[in-house]
């Protein structure tokens, strides 16, 4: 970001979450995406009148758990409210949700800085409540359709504090819990299907004022790279009105990612008065300290706890151990390759260099992989007992991520096979002297550089098979007769 | 053979039933023609299912014919228009939802079926059960048998005139404020509204949810133990319904009298009170004590704060149980709206009586920010005071009697103008729906030819007990036999 160092930044984000459960948060309907319109929404998802809300348990679990993995206080009496608000896709015309005593009180998520730092930023809360359904626009002759298939599906809104102070920082703490959430196995957090969105309260500061400068709320944000955008450019539109002598006025604005701009949807006072109170149908959710041990001893290995034992365990460096235990799958695959190939480092090295690479420029998930974890190894086994060399290597992983075939059978299908053949070296080398006497007799009279001239020579005519230690070998022992 | 069954009670019925004496069909015809030809005067039923209802009966003879049958398996009753019947128009008296087919039934609905009970029709209400009179209908005021220029109380007002004017021998009510005991103190017949949590509330349209109780209404207490041994019960969709056993509530009945403490709080029989009803009252507790009771002068300090409390605590309930009837999904959509808010405001302001409105109105404001602690919150302590009043009381008595209204059935018309004044005829009722207690009215005699309800409170779920109590009472008295003279 290119504003000027004279300005502050306060960013705090909202997450919404959805649930991995089967059924909605207070009725049996199924939580599957996709459906035919209104196919999963029941006569309690539909408001008709005089349904109840009946709450879903494991939908308790799985918020619970989030709590214990952000280290926050476990609500053990908690509450739901009703938020009343008038919208076509809230059928009851109120969502049900926690005010007063959410299930999860404060805790804290830490992210990696730039500079290598890590800061810690505050969790307010997050609290159990059920997503609205779907108004889909001018879609059938003119009229607006209502779809409730989502009406219901069970939500935790994760509350931070205004903890972060760039677009940057938002986005690694977004990522982080999105990563969290996959790994606890609570939420898909496939954001293109809307199971975790994000909602951004932006303010700027003059450097070194102490109270914060007014706020506005950008909603409903869907991916990273928007997240990243929409809070630069709505740093920078809060700048330039300030230094023009304008004044932030406290609204909701709404990202438009074609135009690249925010645009007001509401201001505070248009804001509604939503009348929370505390919803007579649903009886307080308590529970115990035994229950929350019982769903302690659920939580898998946190990232941040992998992270350290790759360190300490496999010898890591922090980068490493910190790219690999980013997402579940590709610690579960590191873990694969590591143990099948033998050799934790080498396994680092690949998965967080080729690999990730090769995931970059082709823009997949690691669980899209066309290279399974075992075959990976494979590769690498191969590298270790010296059939190819690591450049080599990268071929034969280019190959086998076009389905043809193995790490072997690449090899041997492409004739790829490392040549450590000592008296086939000798006889490639002892050709290049041969043919290059002039750059020979160079060497000998001591320009080291030419060593790099003949190496090279001699794997060009190995096309690239001959093992490159060997060759080194032999070249020194060459110069010493 | 009599086939005078109207004057039948359900326990007669039923051994009417299974003795092969009259089938299920017969008395249904029987009752059907009753309402045909004399509800015009009354105006108790929205909805009279009679093909549904004759078919239910077929199949309820061939599970008597069977031996499948229950107690209640053929015997005709009404439902209040507030419980989702499947396929059948649930308007709960509002234009609202005058259009409304509900594609499912009521879990008090399902239980009735599932015992063989055939639902004659849907009862008239105050509309979305908010009034004291049955005069707030969308479907127009009932009338009281007793006296056509009078209330039949409510809300609900339909169930009791109809079972009042022997147009069925039974019916569903519901009760969040008085709603069953004092429309069964207006019109001489028995109603129990049991503790809150005891009947499901699963597909009964709500008021406010943390009071509405569903209750039988009937002749006599021996019916409505009948009844509540099919409406009682858990019900997991209703997070609210209490997960204990359910007692036969007709095997307490004959229980002797002697020993029994009744709590005569002094609140209820100060000022306001028709000295009138006080006596008939009076008369009531004197039997009590013959049957061996012993009358024990209580206090129930807060029970004034009950009418104010109540009048925060359900219209904030009501205020957003009622924001679902928006006009997008079903219900009441105005005319070609102009935009969205066109579409709720006229839809609502449209669909909407009066009296329902000035609730919405109340219980938003309560609500709303910056007065939500001087209101809502303030009642909500206050109810748990109120509550705690009984509590006390329940240490010292077994039962609490008293009026179930402060006077007889008001003429039709005389209260509309103040809604204060309808307000008050509740105020010995409501106090016993904020704390959830179960609570009975029970005819015991009449004043100017117009009946007067005893209430009987009890500790929770207690009903045993009250049914008992009532039942010793009826066993000794023939008030809750007299049929007014036009519907003899």
């Amino acid at each position: 970001m290119s504003y000027d160092s004279n300005w502050e930044v306060v960013i705090g984000l909202e997450i919404h979450c959805q649930l991995a459960t089967k059924s909605k948060i207070f009725s049996g309907s199924s939580t599957a995406y996709g459906a035919e319109p209104n196919t999963q929404a029941n006569a309690v998802d539909l408001a008709l009148p005089g349904v109840l809300p009946v709450f879903n348990k494991e939908a308790l679990r799985l918020a619970v758990k989030f709590g214990l993995a952000v280290d926050a206080e476990i609500g053990l009496r908690s509450v739901f409210d009703r938020k009343n608000y008038f919208y076509p896709d809230s059928p009851k015309a109120y969502q049900i949700t926690q005010m007063d005593h959410p299930i999860v009180g404060k805790g804290h998520m830490d992210i990696e800085l730039e500079n290598g730092e890590t800061k810690r930023i505050g969790i307010t809360r997050a609290h159990l409540e059920e997503d609205a359904g779907k108004s889909m626009h001018g879609t059938y002759h003119g009229m607006t359709g209502i779809d409730l298939n989502r009406a219901g599906t069970p939500l935790i809104e994760i509350v931070s504090e205004p903890d972060m102070s760039s677009a940057k920082e938002a986005v690694a703490y977004m990522k982080k819990i999105h990563s969290l959430v996959r790994y606890i196995e609570i939420s898909d957090g496939n954001m293109q299907e809307g199971s975790f969105r994000c909602d951004a309260n932006v303010s700027v500061r003059p450097k070194g004022q102490k109270e914060f400068g007014t706020r506005t709320e950008l909603k409903n944000i869907n991916s990273f790279r928007f997240v990243e955008k929409a809070i630069n450019i709505e740093i920078e539109r809060q700048i330039d009105l300030i230094e023009d002598g304008g004044k932030v006025i406290q609204e909701t604005r709404l990202y438009d990612a074609d135009k690249n701009e925010t645009r007001s949807m509401r201001s505070k006072e248009e804001a509604n008065d939503y009348r929370y109170f505390p919803d007579p149908d649903l009886l307080p959710v308590v529970i115990d300290e035994a229950y929350v041990e019982q769903v302690r001893s659920e939580l898998p290995e946190l990232p941040e706890q992998k992270k350290q034992r790759y360190m300490s365990e496999y010898d890591l460096s922090a980068y490493d151990a910190g790219v690999i235990t980013a997402s579940r799958e590709l610690a579960d695959y590191y873990e694969t390759v590591a143990a099948k190939a033998g050799d934790a480092k080498l396994a680092a090295n690949w998965v967080t260099g080729e690999l990730a690479a090769k995931l970059n420029r082709e823009e997949v998930e690691i669980t899209e992989a066309k290279v399974p974890a075992e075959a990976f190894a494979g590769l690498l086994l191969r590298i270790k007992d010296d059939t190819i060399s690591g450049k080599i290597a990268k071929d034969v992983f280019e190959a086998m991520w076009n389905g043809e075939g193995s790490a072997d059978e690449v090899i041997e299908s492409k004739g790829l096979k490392q040549i450590s053949d000592s008296s086939a070296i000798e006889a490639m080398v002892d050709e290049v002297i041969v043919n290059n006497p002039s750059q020979f007799a160079e060497l000998k009279g001591g320009k080291d550089k030419m060593m790099g001239f003949f190496v090279g020579q001699v794997m060009k005519a190995s096309g690239g098979k001959a093992n490159p230690g060997q060759v080194n070998a032999i070249m020194r022992k060459r110069l010493e007769e | 053979m009599s086939s005078r069954y109207h004057e039948k009670t359900i326990a007669e019925l039923s051994a009417m039933l299974h003795a092969g004496e009259v089938s299920s069909v017969e008395l249904t015809q029987y009752f059907l023609d009753r309402i045909k030809s004399r509800d015009g005067e009354l105006n108790s039923f929205i909805t009279v299912t009679e093909e549904q209802a004759l078919a239910a009966a077929k199949a309820a003879d061939e599970r008597i014919k069977n031996g499948e049958a229950g107690p209640l398996t053929g015997v005709p009753i009404a439902h209040k228009d507030i419980f989702c019947t499947d396929g059948v128009r649930t308007s709960c008296g509002s234009k609202m939802l005058d259009n409304f087919i509900s594609p499912y039934d009521a879990t008090v609905v399902t239980k009735m079926k599932q015992a063989g009970v055939v639902m004659l029709g849907k009862t008239n209400m105050d509309e979305f059960a908010m009034g004291s009179s049955n005069e707030t209908s969308f479907y127009g005021a009932v009338k009281n048998p007793w006296n056509t220029q009078t209330v039949p109380g409510g809300s609900s007002g339909g169930s009791a005139a109809a079972v009042a004017a022997r147009l069925a021998p039974a019916a569903t009510g519901t009760d969040t404020g008085g709603s069953i005991r004092q429309p069964a103190s207006m019109c001489g017949i028995t109603g129990i509204k049991p503790t809150y949590g005891r009947i499901s509330r699963f597909g009964m349209i709500a008021f406010a949810s943390s009071l509405d109780q569903a209750g039988p209404m009937a002749q006599s207490a021996e019916d409505c133990a009948m009844l509540l041994n099919a409406m009682a019960g858990f019900d997991e969709r209703d997070s609210t319904c209490l997960d204990n056993e359910v007692p036969d509530y007709t095997a307490e009945l004959e229980k002797p009298l002697a020993g029994l403490r009744i709590g005569l709080p002094k609140e209820y029989f100060g000022e306001g009170l028709s000295p009138a009803v006080e006596q008939v009252i009076r008369d009531a507790l004197d039997e009590y004590k013959k049957l061996g009771a012993e009358l024990i002068d209580i206090e129930l300090p807060n029970s004034g704060l009950s009418v104010p409390v109540y009048y925060v605590v359900a219209p904030a309930e009501c205020s957003a149980n009622l924001s679902r009837f928006d006009g997008v999904r079903y219900g009441y959509r105005c005319a070609d709206p102009v935009d969205l808010m066109d579409m709720y405001t006229r839809s609502r302001g449209e669909g909407f009586g009066a009296e329902v409105k000035r609730r919405i109105m109340v219980g938003t404001y309560a609500l709303s920010s910056g007065y939500y602690d001087a209101y809502y919150l303030k009642s909500q302590q206050l109810r748990h005071k109120i509550s705690d009043d009984f509590k006390e009381a329940f240490e010292k008595v077994d039962v609490i009697m008293g009026p179930t209204a402060p006077d007889v059935a008001f003429k039709i018309g005389e209260k509309s103008d103040d809604p204060i004044a309808m307000y008050l005829s509740d105020i010995y009722t409501i106090a016993v729906n904020l704390a959830g207690l179960p609570g009975m009215s029970v005819p015991a005699g009449f004043v100017n030819g117009l009946p007067v309800g005893l209430q009987i409170t009890g500790n929770y779920f207690k009903e045993s007990q009250l049914l008992n109590v009532a039942h010793q009472y009826q066993k000794n008295t023939n008030w809750h036999r007299a049929i007014p003279e036009d519907f003899a």
